[in-house]
């Protein structure tokens, strides 16, 4: 099993016509995703590459019965258009999109609050079962089918953890970007939750960065509520505090969010967390030796 | 994006929250130009900087005449200002704000900002106006009243009340406060505000509600939407090589160290500036080229990085995926044909074409160290920048 997305995932994809939608949709698909539609308003009845395209997410959804939107509209317009998917009763909307407004994001996070619909980014690599569905724009090549899940805040960051633990032997059950921004669908704690419950993760990788309290609250779960092992990294130890780097959420505000205030609390938690990025994949080795089948 | 205190208050008048009169000044002249249009003293100068501490700083003054006003604009104009939040360099001061000064009765603290972490838009106030907001909160978290507003609903009448009760306001101020209030919020909203604070809010004498300072963050996802503010961006204050990658596309940052790193990726450049020092070197910046960088964006981060004089070495460490390493190669050897590289150069690629990269830098006849990992290569670029130093 896996988290999120498996072989059953019906994918449509938001702005298929454009550069980045096309190239995208066609790269999930040769990965093994069923990509069944897109959308782009005013270019419906075009076909991408075989894929259709339709004017809006309702007469997509009725027409194909896709049931996850892979999203890559304009910032201005995303958050539309993920209310648009909501709507239409999509049940998981994957935000590519980067720098939509921050005020916008509040508004549709409240609204999908009411709603069945899970969002997972924005401004987020995406997430992917290793042989089973790539929604994202991660390289599927560095991925192996396994037993650990792997949570992150960051996309190249992740590429590098996967490939560790992929030269490691150690493979993955599903990998998700839960996005760079202040406010994100889907958290930390939520990941972890699924993770937990499925009965193919033997062990969770949690890759963090400084800014806001995600990682605080993530191992404030962990010691609670889970009981397989938990390997953490936390980015930005020698960030500059008061400095945006690169994510909009990644800023060390007051004493907080820093990167050593993380650890900390990880490790309170009972997370492992691995200071050396270049040894990460060693530890992970060591932790789930023996949870591995 | 950061306002100054005289555009703020410029934003404050349009959605008439009261703010003294007052105008911006760049030198001496319009100074008392724009005392003389007041025709009241004393007056307050302001010295315009995008931190804050100037108090303490000496960049506020108060003036009771034409020859202090001009002494004062004289004296903070000509040296850079340092207080708790400028660093160790300072901030030159291009700019002054000329206003009235008012009799103050109470100072209250006022701010919105949107919360990560309850997913709200939280109002802050308390009745301990006109200092250190943050040690407040660390000293008398009692004194903060903390309001979340759904941003679904908005802000509503009991929210002001509950605002206005608990900052002990006499009841005859309730109305004032609560339309103040409101006009400060649709600010918040309508102009994709990140922070909006006033510190203090001054009670007057006469019972007015003014806002004495105003501080205002714009999130810059939300700029495109008002070219009207896109327009006060103040490039003095930004550092050169940095308002140079913004323009490029990139995300660049300048640090006191002296090992330039290129990087694809906002995490993975944190992660590798952090490894940087773990291996005994200083971050010289954190440079995020994107995902879907061009050759000509590689090559003009290679140039800024460059434009450094205290870069010793270079790291480049790409993991590809959206950005292809063959592509990375080409703007590196590009970079080096157009861009004397006297530094040495440490080299890590991996992913979507990276064999390719590779060959393409083998070829080039560059002189360049490619490194196996992630571990090697900070290790090398390290020892390599200290061995040039003893």
């Amino acid at each position: 099993m896996s988290i999120f997305i498996d072989h059953h995932t019906r994918l449509l994809v938001q702005g298929l016509t454009g550069r980045e939608g096309s190239f995208h949709a066609l790269q999930c698909r040769e990965y093994g995703t069923k990509v069944v539609a897109g959308v782009t308003p005013g270019k419906g009845g075009q076909e991408v590459d075989g894929v259709p395209v339709f004017n809006t997410v309702h007469e997509a959804v009725a027409a194909t019965q896709a049931n996850c939107s892979l999203l890559f509209v304009p910032p201005l317009l995303a958050a539309d258009a993920i209310l648009e998917a909501a709507e239409a009763g999509i049940p998981l909307v994957v935000a590519i999109t980067e720098h939509i407004p921050v005020l916008d994001l509040f508004r549709v996070k409240r609204y999908l609050a009411g709603t069945h619909c899970r969002l997972i980014g924005p401004n987020s690599p995406g997430l992917i079962s290793p042989g089973r569905a790539k929604v994202g724009i991660m390289p599927g090549g560095i991925h192996l089918p396994g037993g650990i899940g792997v949570i992150s805040r960051s996309g190249t960051l992740t590429y590098e953890v996967v490939y560790q633990l992929t030269g490691m032997g150690l493979g993955q059950s599903t990998c998700i970007g839960i996005g760079g921004d202040p406010l994100v669908g889907t958290t930390f704690i939520d990941c972890l939750a699924a993770f937990e419950a499925d009965p193919e993760t033997t062990g969770v990788v949690l890759v963090g960065e400084i800014g806001g309290n995600a990682e605080e609250e993530a191992a404030a779960f962990v010691a609670e509520k889970m009981r397989k092992p938990v390997v953490g990294f936390v980015a930005g130890l020698t960030a500059p505090p008061g400095r945006r780097m690169g994510h909009a959420g990644a800023i060390v505000s007051g004493a907080g969010s820093s990167a050593s205030a993380k650890i900390a609390a990880l490790e309170e938690g009972g997370i492992r967390v691995c200071r050396d990025l270049g040894g990460l994949g060693r530890m992970c080795r060591e932790v789930f030796a023996g949870e591995q089948r | 994006m950061k306002l100054h205190e005289y555009q703020a208050k410029e934003l404050f008048r349009r959605y008439a929250v009261p703010v003294p009169e007052g105008a911006p000044a760049a030198d001496v002249s319009q100074a008392l130009a724009v005392a003389q249009r007041l025709g009241v003293w004393p007056l307050m100068v302001k010295a315009q900087i995008l931190a804050g501490g100037r108090g303490k700083g000496g960049g506020v003054r108060r003036v009771a005449d034409e020859a202090g006003l001009a002494e004062a604009a004289a004296a903070i104009l000509s040296a850079p200002l340092f207080t708790a939040q400028t660093g160790v360099a300072g901030q030159v001061v291009h700019q002054l704000l000329v206003e009235q000064q008012l009799e103050v009765a109470r100072e209250l603290y006022l701010a919105i900002t949107p919360d990560r972490a309850s997913g709200t838009f939280l109002i802050m106030a308390s009745q301990s106006g006109g200092v250190d907001i943050e040690a407040v909160a660390r000293a008398m978290p009692d004194q903060l009243i903390r309001v979340a507003i759904d941003p679904l609903l908005g802000l509503q009448p009991f929210h002001c009340r509950n605002l206005a009760f608990g900052l002990n306001l006499p009841v005859t101020l309730h109305h004032s406060f609560a339309e103040l209030l409101t006009r400060l919020f649709q600010l918040f909203l309508e102009n994709d505000c990140a922070l909006v604070e006033i510190n203090p809010l001054a009670i007057t004498p006469a019972g007015q509600l003014v806002a004495l300072d105003a501080k205002v963050e714009l999130d810059d996802a939300g700029l495109p939407r008002h070219p009207e503010l896109e327009v006060w961006r103040d490039a003095a204050a930004i550092d050169p090589l940095e308002l140079a990658a913004t323009r490029a596309g990139l995300n660049y940052i300048k640090l006191d160290g002296n090992i330039g790193n290129l990087v694809n990726g906002a995490g993975l450049a944190m992660a590798t500036m952090d490894l940087i020092k773990q291996a005994g070197g200083e971050p010289a910046n954190f440079l995020d080229v994107g995902g879907g960088a061009s050759v000509a964006m590689i090559e003009e981060g290679m140039r800024i990085i460059l434009a450094d004089p205290q870069v010793k070495g270079i790291l480049v460490n790409i993991f590809g995926g959206l950005l292809r390493c063959d592509l990375l190669a080409e703007g590196l050897i590009r970079a080096a044909r157009n861009h004397t590289i006297t530094v040495p150069l440490v080299i890590r690629l991996e992913g979507t074409n990276a064999g390719e990269g590779r060959r393409l830098l083998a070829e080039s006849g560059l002189n360049l160290i490619t490194a196996g990992d992630l571990s090697e290569a900070t290790a090398r670029i390290a020892a390599i920048v200290r061995g040039g130093e003893a």
